[in-house]
C-alpha cells in the first residue's frame, strides 16, 4: 500500500496495483447503478400494487394449477378443430403478407424506390405496421367486420407486412449492383431489371425471412381469439370465463405443442432453403 | 434483335427456375395454391357480417378523426403506468434470467441443472405473453402486478436464452486461467465468465426495456394494467376519437424508444 504513494518512476509502474476499473469507469458505473435504483424506486412506489395480493400469489397459483389437473379431454374434438383453424390464419395471413410486403420492400429500399416520396410512403407503411401490435390491429378489424377470423388474418397481414417489409428493404439494400448494371447497359427496362436483377438475389432471404414470420405468425394467432378474430383464443376465452380450468389445462398444453412443432417445422424448412 | 440471336445460335437464353426439378416446382406451386384454396374455403367467414364492413369502417374513421386529447390525464396515467410495469419487470427479469442463463449454458452447468435451466426457458417461452397475463389476473388480481409478472416471464424467456448462447460461446481460456490460479466457482464466474458476456447483457438489458413497453400496452387489454386497459376501455365504449389518440401516443412512445435503445446499442458495440 505504501509503495503506491510513489506517483513517478519505473518503481511506480512496477509497484502499481492492478484493478479492474479506472477511476472514471467507477464514477460512471455508480451514476448509472444510482439511476437504475432510482427508477426503481420510484416505479415500485408510485405503481399501484395491492401488495397482499402477491404474498397470496403461490397460494392462488397453486390452486389454479390443482383445479387444472387433470387436463380434460371433454373437449378434444373443438380443440382440434380451433387449432387448425389457428394454423391456417396464421399460414394463410404469412402467404398474403409475403406478397403484399414485396412492392413495399422495393419502395422502402433506398436504390430500388422510384422517388423520394414512394421512399417515405413505404417507409411511413413500415413504420405504422410495426408499431401497432397484432392484439390491436384485431381489435380494430373486429370493430370494422365483426368478430371471426377474417378480422384475424387481417391483424396478421398487417403486422407481418412491416416486418416482412423491413428484413425484406435491408436485404434489397444489400445486393450486388454488378447485375443491375450489367442489364442496364443492354437497356433493360425497369420491370425487368427488378425480375432478372433484384429478384433473384433477395430470393433467399425471402424465403428464410417468411418461414421466421409464419413461425412468430403462428403464435400470434394463438392470441387473437381473445379479442374476438378467430382461432384457438377464442375457446379458451370461453373455457376461462366458465371456468372450467381442467379444459384451460388442455388447451394450453395444446398451444404448446403447436408452438413446439412450428417451431420444428420452420427450422426444417430452414435448413432445406439455406 | 432476339430473333437474330435465335438464328444465329439457334439457343434462347431463359431465366433459369428457382427450383430446377420441373416436377418438384410445379407440385409445390400446385400444392400450395391447392392448400391455399382449401383452407380458405374451410375457415368460418361470416360474410354478411363482413358486408356490412365498409360503412362500419367509414363509421369508425368518422369517429375517430380527429384524435381527442381531451382525457389526456388519463393517457398519461395510463402511459406512466406502462411505463412503471416496463422498468420493474425489466429489472425483475434480469435479475432472474442471469442465474438462469448460467444454468442453460452447456458448458458450465452440470447435466441435470442445464436440463432444469433449458426446461425454465423453454416454458417461458412458449406461451404468448398474453396468455400468461391472463393466468396471472387470475391469480393475483387485475392491475400492474399481474402485467410486472407477466413481462417477467417474458424476459426471462427471451433473456435468458440469448445469455445462455453467449456464455456457450466465450473463450474457455480465461476460465481455465482463473481455475487454475485457484479460483472457486463464484470467483470464476465473477473474473472470466461475466467480463466476456457484459457487452451482450448490457445491449439485451436495453432491447428488453424497449420490449417490455411495447407489450406492456397489450397485456393491459386483458386487465393487466398499463396503457392496453385504457385502450380496450375507449374501443369497448366506442370513443373511437379517444382510442386513436391512444394508439398515435402508443407509436410515438415506441419510436421513441427504439431510437433511444438503438443509438445506445450501436454506441456499445
Amino acid at each position: 500500500m505504501v509503495a503506491t504513494t510513489q506517483k513517478t518512476g519505473p518503481d511506480a509502474i512496477a509497484l502499481r496495483e492492478w484493478s479492474k476499473y479506472s477511476t472514471k469507469d467507477r464514477w460512471t458505473r455508480f451514476g448509472l447503478t444510482a439511476l437504475v435504483a432510482l427508477a426503481l424506486v420510484w416505479s415500485l412506489s408510485t405503481i399501484n400494487i395491492i401488495w397482499p395480493w402477491l404474498w397470496d400469489a403461490p397460494k392462488q397459483m397453486g390452486d389454479l394449477f390443482a383445479r387444472m389437473f387433470p387436463p380434460s379431454l371433454d373437449g378434444w374434438h373443438d380443440i382440434a378443430i380451433t387449432l387448425l383453424e389457428t394454423v391456417n390464419i396464421a399460414t394463410i395471413a404469412t402467404f398474403f403478407a409475403v406478397f403484399l410486403s414485396l412492392p413495399v420492400a422495393l419502395i422502402a429500399a433506398q436504390n430500388t424506390t422510384p422517388n423520394k416520396f414512394t421512399l417515405w410512403l413505404g417507409r411511413f407503411i413500415l413504420v405504422s405496421s410495426r408499431s401497432v401490435n397484432t392484439i390491436i390491429w384485431a381489435l380494430l378489424f373486429v370493430a370494422v367486420f365483426g368478430p371471426g377470423v377474417l378480422a384475424g388474418i387481417l391483424a396478421i397481414i398487417f403486422r407481418s407486412l412491416g416486418f416482412l417489409g423491413k428484413l425484406l428493404g435491408e436485404a434489397i439494400e444489400e445486393i450486388d449492383r454488378a447485375p443491375i448494371e450489367a442489364l442496364e447497359a443492354v437497356g433493360a427496362s425497369r420491370f425487368k431489371i427488378l425480375i432478372y436483377g433484384v429478384i433473384p438475389q433477395v430470393m433467399p432471404t425471402f424465403f428464410a425471412v417468411s418461414i421466421l414470420r409464419w413461425d412468430i405468425n403462428l403464435r400470434e394467432s394463438t392470441v387473437l381469439g381473445l379479442v374476438g378474430a378467430g382461432g384457438i383464443g377464442i375457446i379458451l376465452q370461453g373455457a376461462i370465463d366458465t371456468f372450467a380450468w381442467q379444459t384451460v389445462a388442455t388447451i394450453l398444453l395444446a398451444i404448446i405443442g403447436l408452438v413446439i412443432i412450428g417451431e420444428a417445422v420452420a427450422a426444417y424448412l430452414r435448413k432445406k432453403v439455406i | 434483335m432476339n430473333t437474330t440471336a435465335q438464328t444465329r445460335t439457334g439457343y434462347s437464353w431463359k431465366k433459369p427456375a428457382f427450383i430446377a426439378n420441373p416436377a418438384l416446382r410445379w407440385a409445390l406451386i400446385i400444392g400450395v395454391l391447392a392448400y391455399v384454396w382449401w383452407a380458405l374455403s374451410s375457415l368460418p367467414f361470416d360474410w354478411d357480417r363482413i358486408q356490412q364492413g365498409i360503412p362500419r369502417a367509414m363509421r369508425i374513421f368518422k369517429g375517430a378523426f380527429p384524435p381527442s386529447f381531451t382525457r389526456g390525464g388519463l393517457l398519461f396515467d395510463g402511459f406512466m403506468e406502462s411505463i412503471k410495469i416496463a422498468i420493474v419487470s425489466t429489472l425483475l427479469g434480469l435479475a432472474l434470467s442471469v442465474p438462469i442463463a448460467f444454468a442453460s449454458a452447456r458448458n458450465l452447468a452440470p447435466r441435470w441443472l442445464y436440463i432444469i435451466g433449458r426446461g425454465a426457458i423453454i416454458v417461458a417461452r412458449s406461451f404468448h405473453p398474453v396468455i400468461v397475463a391472463i393466468i396471472f389476473v387470475k391469480a393475483v388480481g387485475f392491475g400492474p402486478l399481474a402485467g410486472i409478472l407477466t413481462l417477467t416471464v417474458y424476459s426471462i424467456g427471451f433473456v435468458a436464452k440469448m445469455l445462455a448462447e453467449r456464455i456457450e460461446e466465450i473463450e474457455w481460456g480465461q476460465v481455465e486461467a482463473i481455475r487454475s490460479a485457484g479460483g472457486g466457482t463464484l470467483v470464476t464466474l465473477l473474473y472470466a465468465v461475466i467480463p466476456q458476456i457484459m457487452p451482450r447483457q448490457i445491449g439485451l438489458s436495453i432491447y428488453q426495456l424497449d420490449s417490455n413497453l411495447r407489450a406492456s400496452a397489450i397485456v393491459g387489454i386483458v386487465g393487466a394494467g398499463g396503457i392496453g386497459s385504457t385502450l380496450l376501455n375507449a374501443f369497448g365504449r366506442y370513443d373511437y376519437d379517444f382510442a386513436l389518440a391512444i394508439t398515435l401516443c402508443i407509436i410515438g412512445v415506441i419510436l421513441v424508444s427504439e431510437a433511444i435503445s438503438g443509438r445506445i446499442r450501436r454506441n456499445l458495440w
